[in-house]
């Protein structure tokens, strides 16, 4: 019995994730899952539960048999739906660009600096994360809205002669995002960039390179494990994101994040909601599921 | 034809042909990095087809001045001539000179046949010439098995030969070698000392390598140049650098020797005489710019001292004292003495016998000689 115990302890390292894993994310998707297959109803919660434990085993089976993919099949014939998803995508998509196009030289001008200097600068990326997510957002409003900084700046400064509305559209969507989910890209772009052998591209040069061809032959394919780290650490939040399309888009800004809240909150139809998230969950396996292979193909590389 | 080649190595001394244009040529080059000045002032001429080494401690500016060749640092003041042409400004990219660095510097996303190619295809060169090129450089080095192989699938000895190939395969006109033996093994690296004697040989390059190893410097080169603090102290072939150093830190760098502090007393039919402060005489040969009365060192390598129980008959150059310490090094055995006035001397007999009857040993009173041709004066 005692041999057994040790067994169980001794590879209590092994179990342990799995432990984690089964009560933090797989319980409350099942749940989620089952809610999902329920219909609503006005009661609390609002929805009549499919399932319930006290029936034991032979009730579970009649249960399994009622259940209905009504919502499912709900969300496939009203375009918001597909329609919210394929603009989340889009959205998270161009974001991941931008910041992409904007993390990189930014990550390499670090990875660059001389070496006293780059704790400094990885601070300053890292700063923001001391203040609340939602304060820097609601920050964006200040500087967003019709009489902001951006626009009295610009008044100022005579480029424009007419406020711009930027507030409320999806471009203030696309800046909090950028703006937000920056650090993502920047910090494993790099992590590899300042790893990287610098006499290689003295070889480069040596062999006939000139400092752009040696960038592009050299830098930026070795790169590209921390580029693939950073676009997949922000793509894949990016879909979900509820608060910065709220709180900085318009009406017309499409985000599954922003139409699952109004299903549960304002429509009060859990079930219908838990489909949605489901079906998001779906979209975002395969990217996830990409990203662990390349991370893991990176750290074997590492090793 | 190897017989051939090794008569054209013997003759080879260009440096001694008045006549004769160098290959590359340092002009007054200095090298400042802020208030650290790592190459002072240095000229130097090296000749085509030459096995040039540069030889020194760590930080005494002889990798700087490869950069230098390179095109990796720009000089402080002065030029940096090739075949003519003064290169300073001309960026690396452009000149025709290639370098294998010390940490092989392989492109590790590129499999061995692409690092080869890599130089070639940057210069534009045909599809099926770059292919011949690259099989004839995988021959070379003889990794023709490894072509396929990303750099980290290879052993240090392997990367090492791919970074040899991959630097040739230009046919540069110079090619530059920073401590390329560095990461082997003992073995390994004197097999590959001999190795790139011979492509050196068979190819034709001018070829210039920075070492701190003195064993590696004149395994390789034709000429040795020995570095201290950003001068050249000596440029000579290894014989001579070994056998005729000019100065107490050339004779100390390369191998072991023996100094003993003397005034110059005068030289006699090119013999010349030296007296010791405890009024001893010491007699050498060689030529040494000093008037009587001055400081002078007499040098003799330990291999060249002689040891014996029994006093030797001739009595030139003559020590005595007790044998200190004894180190059995297989080849040889290297004894340490101490001299009656407190000074040790050391000196090697070479193993030539498997058994000698009563060897000498700790405690043993001891004399040590060398004929005057066999030690040397410094006056520096």
């Amino acid at each position: 019995m005692k041999a057994v115990w040790n067994g169980v302890v001794s590879r209590s390292v092994i179990w342990l994730p799995y432990l984690w894993l089964l009560i933090f994310f797989l319980a409350p998707f099942v749940m989620v899952a089952k809610l999902s297959l329920s219909e609503p109803a006005i009661s609390i919660p609002p929805y009549n539960p499919v399932l319930t434990l006290a029936e034991g085993p032979a009730g579970w089976w009649a249960d399994i048999k009622r259940f209905s993919l009504e919502n499912y099949v709900f969300i496939t014939q009203d375009s918001l739906y597909w329609r919210s998803y394929l603009s989340s995508v889009w959205i998270a998509f161009v974001s991941t660009f931008l910041a992409l196009l904007i993390g990189y030289p930014l990550a390499y001008g670090m990875a660059r600096a001389p070496r006293t200097l780059r704790p400094l600068l990885l601070m300053l990326v890292i700063l923001p994360f001391w203040t609340s997510f939602l304060i820097r957002v609601y920050a964006w409003i200040g500087i967003l809205k019709k009489e902001g900084l951006l626009n009295q700046f610009l008044l100022w400064a005579h480029v424009i002669t007419e406020p711009l509305t930027i507030l409320n559209t999806t471009t203030a969507v696309y800046v909090g995002i950028v703006y937000s989910y920056l650090p993502f890209m920047v910090l494993p772009l790099y992590a590899n960039l300042e790893r990287q052998d610098l006499t290689l591209l003295e070889a480069a040069s040596d062999l006939g390179c000139t400092r752009t061809q040696a960038f592009w032959k050299i830098t930026w394919p070795l790169s590209l494990p921390g580029v693939l780290a950073g676009c997949f650490l922000v793509f894949i939040p990016v879909v979900g994101e509820f608060v910065i399309p709220s709180l900085l888009g318009g009406a017309d800004t499409l985000m599954i994040g922003r139409t699952l809240f109004d299903e549960f909150f304002l429509n009060r139809d859990w079930p219908v909601s838990s489909a949605v998230a489901v079906i998001l969950l779906l979209i975002l396996v395969v990217p996830i599921m990409l990203f662990q292979r390349s991370e893991a193909r990176s750290r074997e590389a590492a090793s | 034809m190897n017989k051939q080649v090794a008569s054209f190595r013997r003759s080879f001394q260009p440096w001694d042909d008045i006549d004769a244009t160098p290959f590359i040529e340092f002009r007054n080059v200095t090298k400042r990095y802020g208030a650290v000045t790592a190459v002072n002032d240095l000229s130097l001429k090296i000749f085509e087809r030459e096995f040039f080494a540069l030889l020194g401690p760590s930080g005494c500016g002889k990798t700087t001045l490869m950069r230098m060749l390179a095109g990796f640092e720009e000089v402080s003041a002065g030029s940096v001539l090739l075949a003519g042409n003064d290169l300073v400004g001309v960026p690396p990219y452009r000149r025709p000179v290639n370098m294998m660095f010390q940490s092989y510097a392989l492109f590790p996303h590129m499999s061995v046949e692409k690092n080869i190619a890599f130089g070639l295809k940057q210069e534009g060169m045909a599809k099926a010439d770059i292919a011949a090129r690259v099989s004839k450089m995988l021959e070379l080095v003889k990794m023709e098995a490894f072509a396929k192989r990303k750099p980290d699938q290879l052993s240090g000895g392997q990367r090492q030969r791919v970074a040899l190939a991959r630097s040739l395969a230009k046919q540069p006109k110079v090619l530059l070698l920073d401590e390329p033996l560095g990461a082997l093994d003992r073995k390994l690296r004197e097999e590959t000392q001999f190795e790139l004697v011979d492509l050196q040989e068979n190819l034709g390059i001018t070829f210039m390598i920075v070492t701190h190893d003195q064993q590696e410097a004149m395994t390789v080169a034709d000429r040795i140049a020995v570095m201290d603090h950003g001068r050249i102290v000596q440029t000579a072939p290894p014989t001579e650098i070994y056998e005729r150093p000019q100065s107490r830190y050339v004779a100390d760098f390369l191998g072991d020797i023996n100094l003993v502090e003397a005034t110059f007393a005068g030289t006699t039919k090119g013999t010349v005489s030296l007296e010791t402060s405890q009024g001893g005489t010491l007699k050498t040969v060689g030529d040494v710019s000093a008037t009587k009365g001055d400081v002078v060192w007499f040098a003799v390598r330990p291999e060249k001292l002689e040891i014996s129980r029994t006093k030797p008959a001739s009595g030139d150059n003559l020590f005595f004292g007790e044998v200190w310490d004894i180190a059995y090094l297989g080849d040889q055995t290297a004894y340490r003495v101490k001299l009656d006035n407190g000074i040790f001397v050391k000196a090697s007999v070479l193993n030539t016998r498997v058994d000698v009857d009563n060897p000498i040993t700790w405690e043993d009173r001891v004399w040590l000689s060398c004929a005057p041709d066999a030690a040397m004066v410094l006056s520096a």
